[in-house]
């Protein structure tokens, strides 16, 4: 690639780009990074266009795990693609079970016992310490700690990802929620044990912070990089942590309230810069209100059913008509728009994938900044490949 | 926020020439909808952005939906006196016309400003084949990005107006579009030995003369 194709090319964003067309620096560079490459989190690609050392096109390449998720879902049940959402956000099925459940409540107009919206609650919140525990590890492996902070998240991740497959029978694919419930109701001993580890988790997250907040490898290495403005954030639809990062007021669990997220105290923390160590920070200080959550759910989860008695397991045909569902899962917003016809299968199952969406404003946010800085700036949108490309 | 009727008044005396629809939701969610006509799409999407009442300043979900050609039987009921005198027969004649299909985009708008929504708008293209061009929201809202050039892989609806209209997921050789309703797998079934069932008749039809096992050759001398 030379100079020359280059012309075309205006930034529309993002820290300033020096003159490409100047020819001192000569010609350009492009890097294929990816679908193997260790830091792209799974087989996502992009295509780098290099001065040097300094990006100045970025391109994102998808699909090398696109398996037609919705396809297959318009071939199945309602209910068949609920283990198959799993498989969508593989560290967070809890939530995408739930997203999915919400949208199809919302399409069939089944109501949730409160003790179900209790448990929903609380195996969401587990799912967010899972998910930004690991995220902040992922982002020190991008750094070059190769393994160490990730190792302290893998310990507490698997203590919770015990107490999830002690209810649900798996790990990682929970396959837990269903249409006007949850499938089992927990033992007072799971209980117990939850509210255990959830009181500790503070002092894990105060170990975790000891090390790596204050690091001055990672304050040189993410302070002031990948600037992501709010205003072109909202126009992009970055949802999630991301956007918080930059400042930008808007939590689904505060807007929507769905579930019983009214019924919580917990703040929702905001970011003044908008760079990679704003968006790591809010990962901290989301886990924190998370713990906030969840011990008032264990103080006030009450008793009753876990699956309302008139919802329909068999032979569940929603009336037609359409639903958009959205709930705030630890990566963004997650939405399940569902067109019913009438038949036990969807007409359209649509999944909105945070994790792709996130991804609109990466080029912006990389130009300028060194190729390895991108890499940190990528870990830091956290996303997951089973969702991105579907 | 207003309701849609009142958004769909409101647009209709902004833009005199453009036709809005309001498309009603029969499910329960009643999340009703309104139907913008393709030729002033992209301005009537501007305008709700940018209107300070509405401000629906994220747009969530950009989806598309396949609506194929439906053949539809109408019967008609023609009442014939009989000659004889007896009790008037009643005739049903049976015609059948083919109501044509359309690709379907859908938008679901919020605002982050005002903390409303959602407000769900449609665009429609003219037929499935030939005639499939909507414009792009993208140059209104960026999240619309990604999503168009998904719909555009899976539906091929054509979105004028983007910057960059690729395929997102599926490779660029490609031809069709998956997640049309009318889409046919590829054929590609691998020869195994013992074949049965389902994966029997399709083997048949795949090798009509199974590959011949081929003799060990002897050794030479």
């Amino acid at each position: 690639m030379s100079v020359s194709d280059l012309s075309s090319f205006t930034p529309s964003s993002g820290p300033t780009v020096r003159a490409v067309k100047d020819p001192f620096h000569g010609d350009l560079l492009e890097v294929s990074m990816g679908p193997q490459h260790p830091s792209t989190h799974g087989v996502f690609r992009m295509v780098v266009t290099l001065d040097g050392e300094v990006v100045v096109k970025l391109k994102p390449v998808f699909g090398y795990l696109h398996r037609n998720h919705e396809k297959i879902a318009e071939n199945t049940t309602y209910l068949g693609s609920m283990p198959y959402t799993d498989r969508l956000d593989y560290l967070c099925s809890m939530t995408t079970n739930w997203a999915y459940a919400l949208a199809v409540e919302k399409l069939a107009g089944q109501a949730v016992p409160d003790r179900a919206q209790y448990l929903r609650v609380i195996l969401a919140e587990m799912t967010r310490l899972v998910n930004h525990s690991c995220l902040v590890g992922f982002l020190f492996n991008d750094l070059g700690t190769s393994f160490t902070p990730l190792l302290y998240a893998f310990r507490e991740r698997e203590k919770i990802l015990d107490l999830f497959e002690a209810l649900s029978g798996s790990r990682m694919m929970c396959n837990f929620q269903r249409f006007g419930g949850c499938r089992v109701d927990p033992t007072p001993e799971w209980l117990a044990a939850a509210s255990r580890l959830v009181d500790n988790y503070p002092r894990f997250l105060d170990e975790y912070e000891t090390m790596l907040t204050a690091n001055e490898i990672m304050l040189a290495r993410t302070q002031g990089i990948g600037i992501l403005d709010a205003k072109l954030a909202v126009n992009a639809g970055i949802t999630g942590p991301c956007l918080r990062a930059s400042g930008y007021n808007y939590d689904l669990r505060k807007v929507d309230g769905y579930g019983f997220y009214p019924r919580f105290d917990f703040k929702v923390p905001l970011g003044a810069h908008g760079d990679t160590y704003d968006r790591y920070m809010m990962r901290i200080l989301e886990m924190r209100e998370s713990v906030k959550i969840l011990q008032q759910a264990f103080r006030d989860l009450p008793g009753g059913p876990v699956m309302d008695p008139k919802a329909k397991i068999r032979g569940f045909r929603p009336k037609a008509g359409e639903a958009y569902g959205r709930i705030e899962s630890p990566k963004g917003e997650l939405g399940f728009y569902l067109i019913s016809d009438g038949t036990p299968n969807p007409y359209r199952y649509r999944v909105r994938p945070p994790s792709l969406i996130n991804l609109t404003l990466l080029e912006e946010m990389c130009l300028g900044h060194t190729i390895a800085d991108s890499v940190v700036i990528l870990g830091s949108v956290d996303i997951v490949l089973g969702e991105v490309d579907r | 926020m207003e309701s849609l009727e009142q958004i769909r008044d409101r647009l209709l005396a902004r833009f005199p020439g453009a036709t809005v629809t309001l498309v009603t939701n029969p499910g329960v969610a009643a999340e009703h909808s309104l139907l913008l006509d393709a030729a002033h799409g992209a301005e009537l999407a501007l305008f709700l952005r940018d209107d300070p009442a509405l401000q629906l300043d994220y747009c969530s979900n950009a989806t598309g939906v396949d609506w194929p050609d439906k053949e539809i039987t109408d019967v008609k009921k023609t009442t014939v006196p009989d000659p004889a005198g007896g009790a008037p027969k009643v005739v049903e004649e049976k015609t059948k016309h083919v109501e044509p299909g359309c690709l379907e985009a859908v938008y679901h708008l919020y605002s982050m400003a005002l903390r409303h929504g959602p407000v769900v708008i449609r665009l429609r293209t003219a037929n499935r084949s030939d005639q499939v061009k909507l414009p792009s929201l993208t140059p209104v809202w960026r999240s619309c990005d990604f999503q168009e050039r998904e719909i555009y892989d899976l539906y091929g609806i054509v979105f004028e107006g983007h910057r960059d209209l690729r395929r997102l997921l599926m490779w660029e050789e490609f031809k069709d579009h998956p997640m049309r309703k009318d889409y046919v797998d590829p054929d590609d079934y691998e020869w195994e030995p013992t074949p049965h069932a389902a994966v029997l008749e399709r083997a048949k039809a795949h090798y009509p003369v199974p590959p011949a096992a081929t003799p060990p050759e002897a050794p030479k001398p």
